[in-house]
């Protein structure tokens, strides 16, 4: 069971951080969009949009709230998704102190000194599920189901209402595969 | 169109609840408006709002058109609104400044239109992905001459999508060019934005002639008591002539003082004697303010965050947030500044100093400035340190 939401003064900051082509833009998308129309929540979403976004790093911001958000951007995340290495790396020394680190531990290599991260194989994990591309999703599905920041059914609504309807069902796959293994995890 | 692949298909009115981009809400605001032609050149962190429109206005029955350049742009939607088509273009800073000769001929011919520039670090090309708010005086003085235009500032997609069906009313109640000054920290954010039914989307329509085509007592240049003339359209008949040199009532040339001076006093005296029904500010935490924070777009946002902080540390803080930046919100701020309550005003904006000037011809009360050259929000915290300072 996820403990209680990372969060700080009521306010959740969420970055989700990867290369270009990974879908952080997209995980960003449906994490806001669950929190606003679907779980009563106010949310705003941005994404990392300079010169130093392209044929690279790209990141997506999310600030989720009970109360109407005023500063729309993410300063020190409660939560920081690191889909590779520069990421992690560079947005690390960011996290607030006590917040939240997941990583793909197949494309990140965390510090030594790093405890209390959770670490999922997504890239793996959507091999299986046939197409490598809905990593993303299934990340998503794992920040779901380890933090509770938003609901399970407030997320899936999410999806149903912004992907095609052909890859529904493979994007759905992908979460909840990763909202299980959020459920059945421990921490690393 | 970025993440969200299911965009509307062919519906004008996207009703209901939406998780939206601010430059979206823009372009589905015009359409809600009724918006009939988009010409523009596109530029960043304008150019969503030409995607969309692209995508989206020729499935509703519209026309767009991507121009040449800035210059077409503005002259193309000139044509089509005196033509009557509700009429849009979108652009940044240095499309902006392109555009400015031609926004005086709409000044000058009485010609409604919208235009949109989401601000970017300026001047010149400046810094194209990131915000600024260095376009306000811009906005007011930009053409050459005395003239005045209203132009309006929102801080969320919502209000991206409100203001401008509101820019739409205003442009065609007065026949004036209305601006929405985004920035790009608006124009690029994502947050929940409500459609409404149609039934709820004002529409104030243009004054048109009371005489039929071809009357020879119809003066198409000559005012009501509201200091507007009724609009002949091209095509239905009247004999109309449009011409940016200054004017008699019948549309023709008549270059000496006292014509000239007819005109450009109606011109600007048009919009000042409508200035309370187009003023939107919004007032928080005002009631018993010591010290009030003057802002707009996004860094109002930043403004709303510090005064909150500010009350939770006992110091008695408001916030004014300009939502119209032309004409200024004069009777507010001198209001605030007379009320024997308020000891000083503090203008935070991503320029060099500009909202600023205007809050200082109004009060003789400390005015504290926070500026910054652009390129990234002014947070909450530097804004509680001037307020506790």
């Amino acid at each position: 069971m996820a403990a209680s939401v990372p969060m700080t003064n009521g306010v959740t900051q969420v970055r989700i951080a990867g290369f270009g082509g990974q879908g952080v833009i997209l995980t960003g998308m449906l994490l806001g969009k669950a929190a606003s129309l679907y779980d009563g929540k106010e949310a705003v979403f941005t994404q990392s949009y300079g010169p130093e976004a392209r044929g690279g790093a790209s990141s997506a911001d999310v600030v989720i709230s009970s109360d109407p958000v005023d500063y729309p951007l993410v300063t020190n995340p409660d939560i920081l998704v690191a889909l590779f290495q520069e990421a992690y790396v560079r947005f690390r020394p960011l996290l607030r102190e006590g917040g939240m680190l997941i990583v793909d531990d197949e494309l990140v290599h965390p510090d030594a000194g790093e405890t209390g991260m959770h670490a999922i194989p997504a890239t793996r994990m959507a091999e299986a599920l046939g197409r490598r591309i809905v990593a993303n999703v299934v990340v998503f599905g794992y920040l779901v189901g380890k933090t509770g920041v938003i609901s399970r059914d407030a997320a899936i609504k999410a999806i149903e209402s912004t992907v095609k309807p052909k890859t529904y069902q493979l994007n759905l796959d992908a979460f909840s595969a990763g909202y299980e293994r959020a459920r059945g995890d421990r921490v690393s | 169109m970025g993440a969200d692949a299911k965009v509307a298909g062919s519906t004008r009115l996207m009703v209901g609840e939406h998780f939206m981009l601010g430059d979206h809400a823009c372009a589905e605001g015009a359409l809600a408006a009724g918006l009939d032609f988009f010409a523009g050149y596109p530029i960043t962190p304008s150019t969503e709002i030409c995607e969309r429109l692209a995508h989206r206005l020729p499935q509703v029955g519209g026309r767009f058109v991507q121009m040449e350049d800035e210059l077409g742009s503005i002259a193309a939607i000139l044509g089509a609104s005196a033509a009557g088509a509700r009429s849009l273009t979108a652009t940044s800073g240095p499309g902006f400044s392109l555009m400015m000769e031609n926004i005086g001929l709409a000044v000058m011919m009485e010609i409604p239109c919208v235009i949109v520039d989401v601000m970017r670090g300026s001047p010149s090309t400046g810094l194209p992905t990131l915000v600024g708010q260095g376009d306000v005086f811009q906005a007011r003085w930009g053409s050459h001459g005395d003239y005045s235009i209203v132009a309006f500032s929102p801080s969320s997609p919502q209000e991206c999508f409100d203001l401008t069906i509101r820019a739409f009313n205003v442009a065609d109640q007065l026949r004036i060019p209305v601006f929405l000054l985004m920035d790009e920290t608006i124009g690029h954010m994502t947050e929940r934005v409500v459609i409404p039914p149609a039934a709820q989307i004002p529409r104030t329509p243009r004054k048109r002639p009371t005489h039929a085509p071809g009357e020879k007592l119809f003066l198409p240049f000559k005012a009501d008591s509201d200091l507007i003339p009724p609009m002949a359209h091209a095509g239905e008949g009247y004999n109309v002539h449009f011409t940016g040199l200054t004017h008699d009532e019948r549309g023709y040339p008549a270059l000496n003082a006292q014509a000239h001076e007819e005109l450009v006093m109606r011109l600007s005296q048009k919009v000042s004697a409508h200035a309370s029904e187009v003023t939107l500010v919004e007032e928080v935490n005002l009631e018993d303010a010591e010290v009030v924070v003057v802002a707009f777009g996004c860094t109002a946002r930043s403004a709303r965050r510090a005064v909150n902080l500010a009350r939770q540390r006992g110091i008695k803080a408001g916030l004014l947030r300009v939502i119209t930046l032309w004409p200024f919100p004069e009777e507010q701020v001198r209001r605030l500044a007379g009320s024997g309550r308020v000891k000083r005003f503090i203008v935070p904006e991503i320029n060099l100093g500009q909202v600023c000037r205007e809050v200082e011809r109004l009060t003789s009360l400390p005015v504290d400035r926070i500026n910054r050259a652009g390129g990234a929000m002014i947070s909450p915290q530097s804004i509680v340190e001037v307020i506790a300072a």
